[in-house]
């Protein structure tokens, strides 16, 4: 099996080279035969990484533990939705998965693109595919999964208990989706600028790959959130941790390009712009990858420590380099046409969103790269954590919080002294009054006040959109209210789902302004000795130590410690910490001990109860118990985005920027509702 | 005025505010990344650095590690192989923390010659990966 994974190997790369310099040529010289070679190699390369991928998942799954990938990351006691985890759990496998995953999107994006894409096609495919025979090269030359120890194990080493939890197994994939699939726009925006097409085509060629990608990332980001909450213990789920922002970074500047891209589409302005944001995504995917796998960045993610960094760094400098040249020369098919016409315009307010989120991109970045710039200018390395990051970003993001609440509010081009004071009454009375409201039940938290206060402010601008939408196709076309929504949605998915997608936002803030006021305490408790804790919503808990019971499981020791909770006296659950030490198949242990969290959640907070170990020789066991406010929120509202993305890009009339008319006529229909 | 020239003003103003508190996030947050022999070069140079709150990187001294769990708090020493002083924690400190991993503590060094951590982060390179062992 590692033979035929070692021939895919270098099938990918041999073709992968190919393809790309028939794609290049072939779209250059203007030769369709050429470009059909590309065209073709990008079947066959995909082909070569899937007969990649499964002689990998052939060799962990028949546990050939003579693979040093097999051996490494799996055990004869592995559950086997674990076993196929370890695909892409570990630096070697991971690139593969990451290869295999550019692969089918290319070949997707080669296959869907409508007629009038083709002309962008062998620059597409050829881009794809230097991306996917430079993934070959670095397996090959650095990192192979298919390399073999001299010896045979009798076991592996097994997975990582940390990584043994439902959500890990789909968080990195879902990162990885999100990484990879904003290829296919860099590759887009490289052929148009090679053809010099320069138009809105290849936007509209990209909208739903970057929509994709954005969603793909957003989902990563929160099934991390939600790992980092569940298993590492610490209480939070945002740390600020170098392979946070990672993933982090490309996000926000595909958030700036969904809402600017806007602004082209409709007053062909800030073409450079967009284009820049589209290379800086790409980039920034690459450098993710580049920081994650050197290790240059001391980050408690961190893969171990490899030459695999290095590759990434030059491919991350040949593309940058490559990628500017061919812009620079382009700056002048650039040109906007139309102009910026008031202040006070949707244009404006899309202009400001989009400094503000490649602000906090760049004070991301800026931090992230800090210990390393400190060192380079003066000699000492300095470095800043969670603190910098809040004291920066929270103001930028509240600020962009209130834009989320006004842009959708502000008419295109130029808006009228009598439009703001329709537009505006509801949403800001919304948000005076909440604020009114909080402050009177006594919350005095600066930055949790505004957040809520902001929040409230964007659920009116929501509110009010999705309420006047409603009500003039009721009024027109006589529809009951239910159908009237439901088509509203349906025939401006992309203006609708994006409103979704800011409540989303919205409960993402409220839920981060919650953690202002959790409470933790430490305790030593005998058996049926409590403690209390005051929650912030004003109740009491009593937390009551049971005891701690061991048993044994498939692959682990388990000592686990129960507590009856209390609130207000009344009995709510019993819940349960465990220490875990995980054993191979001998019985021997691995790893070190792991911890598992007990939580309860609900709509208002979370219990959080970590088992902290027991005193030798004594039945007194430590705890710490934390309540965290609104946490519940966090998943909720990255729900309710994804909902809305998926409402935004699904396909069929109504999405598609490419029908105006639809488009206009929804509006038109809004802008009547307005004058009634 | 045009509209254009209002842009540019409140485009400047918001750069010139992410700058603000850029610069003044890493002025209050920032904190000094040494290894034990730094510190202990910068200590004789300047006594105000007992003061100041530092993370040093290091490694654990395999077989130092004493844990008492009824009063949370975990003693241990860390070297860079030149220098090397005791650490004491109190708090949980992460599963990933043993004696034979890199650490970096972040707390004050003060002049009874104790690093008193306010936080220990347990950084290995295996810690996804486990290193298959011959004959295992």
């Amino acid at each position: 099996m590692t033979l035929l994974g070692n021939i895919a190997l270098w099938v990918t790369l041999l073709l992968g080279v190919w393809g790309a310099f028939m794609g290049f040529a072939g779209g250059l010289a203007g030769r369709p035969e050429l470009a059909r070679s590309a065209l073709r190699a990008v079947f066959a390369v995909t082909a070569a990484v899937v007969v990649a991928s499964i002689a990998l998942l052939t060799a962990l799954l028949g546990r050939d533990f003579n693979v040093e990938y097999v051996a490494a990351y799996t055990s004869r006691n592995l559950p086997i939705y674990y076993t196929i985890s370890a695909f892409w759990a570990g630096q070697k496998g991971s690139l593969l998965f990451w290869a295999l995953i550019v692969s089918i999107f290319m070949t997707l994006a080669v296959m869907l693109a409508p007629r009038r894409d083709r002309e962008f096609l062998p620059y597409v495919a050829a881009v794809c595919l230097v991306v996917v025979a430079f993934f070959a090269s670095v397996m090959l030359f650095a990192s192979n999964p298919f390399e073999r120890l001299a010896f045979v194990p009798q076991d592996g080493s097994g997975l990582n208990p940390q990584l043994q939890n439902p959500g890990m197994t789909i968080h990195p994939p879902m990162l990885y989706l999100g990484y990879t699939s904003i290829t296919i726009p860099f590759a887009f925006a490289i052929g148009a600028m090679m053809s010099r097409r320069l138009d809105v085509t290849w936007l509209h060629a990209i909208r739903r790959w970057t929509l994709l990608s954005w969603l793909f990332l957003a989902v990563g980001i929160v099934l991390g959130m939600w790992w980092a909450y569940v298993e590492l213990g610490w209480g939070g789920y945002w740390a600020w941790d170098p392979v946070e922002n990672a993933s982090f970074l490309p996000w926000l500047v595909m958030t700036a390009f969904l809402h600017s891209v806007m602004i082209q589409e409709k007053r062909g302005m800030l073409k450079k712009w967009n284009l820049a944001l589209i290379i800086g995504a790409f980039l920034l995917s690459i450098f993710g990858t580049f920081i994650t796998r050197s290790g240059v960045i001391s980050s408690v993610h961190s893969f171990t420590q490899s030459n695999v960094g290095f590759f990434f760094l030059g491919f991350l400098i040949f593309v940058a380099v490559a990628s500017f040249w061919l812009y620079t020369r382009r700056l002048d098919l650039l040109k906007p046409d139309g102009t910026l016409e008031s202040m006070v315009s949707r244009e404006a307010g899309f202009l400001f969103n989009n400094l503000l989120l490649v602000g906090i991109a760049f004070s991301v970045l800026w931090g992230t790269l800090f210990p390393i710039l400190s060192e380079w200018v003066r000699g000492t390395k300095v470095t800043v954590g969670p603190p910098f990051f809040n004291q920066v970003n929270i103001p930028l993001g509240l600020a962009l919080l209130a834009l989320t609440g006004i842009g959708p509010l502000i008419a295109w081009r130029r808006a009228s002294v009598a439009n703001l004071k329709r537009q505006f009454a509801v949403p800001l009375f919304t948000g005076a009054a909440t604020l009114a409201l909080l402050a009177a039940l006594g919350v005095r938290h600066f930055y949790a006040l505004v957040s809520f206060a902001l929040g409230a402010f964007v659920i009116g601008t929501i509110g009010q959109e999705f309420a006047r939408g409603t009500r003039a196709r009721h009024r027109q076309y006589a529809e009951g209210y239910a159908v009237a929504l439901m088509r509203l949605v349906g025939r401006n998915r992309r203006r609708y789902g994006g409103y979704i997608v800011h409540l989303g936002i919205v409960m993402l803030f409220v839920a981060f302004a919650g953690m202002a006021f959790r409470r933790e305490m430490e305790a030593t408790l005998k058996p049926g000795e409590s403690a209390q804790l005051a929650s912030p919503f004003g109740h009491t808990y009593t937390f009551t130590h049971l005891g701690v019971s061991q048993y044994n499981e498939l692959n682990r020791l388990v000592s686990a410690a129960s507590v009856d909770v209390r609130k207000n006296d009344k009995r709510v659950t019993l819940l349960t910490s465990e220490k875990r030490q995980h054993v191979d198949g001998f019985g021997r242990a691995t790893f070190e001990p792991s911890t598992e969290v007990a939580i309860k959640s609900d709509l208002l907070e979370d219990l959080y109860i970590v088992y902290a170990g027991s005193v030798a020789g004594t039945e007194q066991t430590v705890y710490r118990f934390t309540i965290n406010p609104l946490v519940w929120w966090v998943w909720a509202g990255g729900f309710v985005l994804v909902i809305g993305g998926l409402i935004a890009m699904w396909p069929g009339a109504g999405s598609a920027p490419g029908a105006p008319r639809r488009t206009e006529a929804g509006y038109g229909v809004t802008l009547a509702a307005r004058e009634a | 005025m045009k509209a254009g020239t209002k842009f540019l003003i409140g485009a400047s103003l918001v750069v010139v505010t992410v700058g603000y508190l850029m610069a003044v996030g890493v002025k209050e947050t920032g904190v000094y990344f040494l290894t034990p022999t730094e510190l202990a070069q910068r200590l004789d140079g300047d006594s105000t650095f007992y003061d100041l709150g530092v993370k040093v990187g290091a490694n654990v001294v395999r077989g130092t590690v004493e844990r008492d769990v009824a009063t949370q708090t975990v003693r241990f020493d860390v070297s860079d192989g030149t220098t090397s002083f005791p650490v004491v924690f109190r708090g949980l400190p992460p599963d990933t923390f043993t004696d034979s991993v890199e650490v970096v503590v972040e707390g004050r060094y003060q002049k009874d010659g104790v690093f008193y951590a306010t936080s220990v982060l347990a950084k290995c390179g295996s810690r996804y990966e486990a290193v298959p062992e011959a004959g295992a």
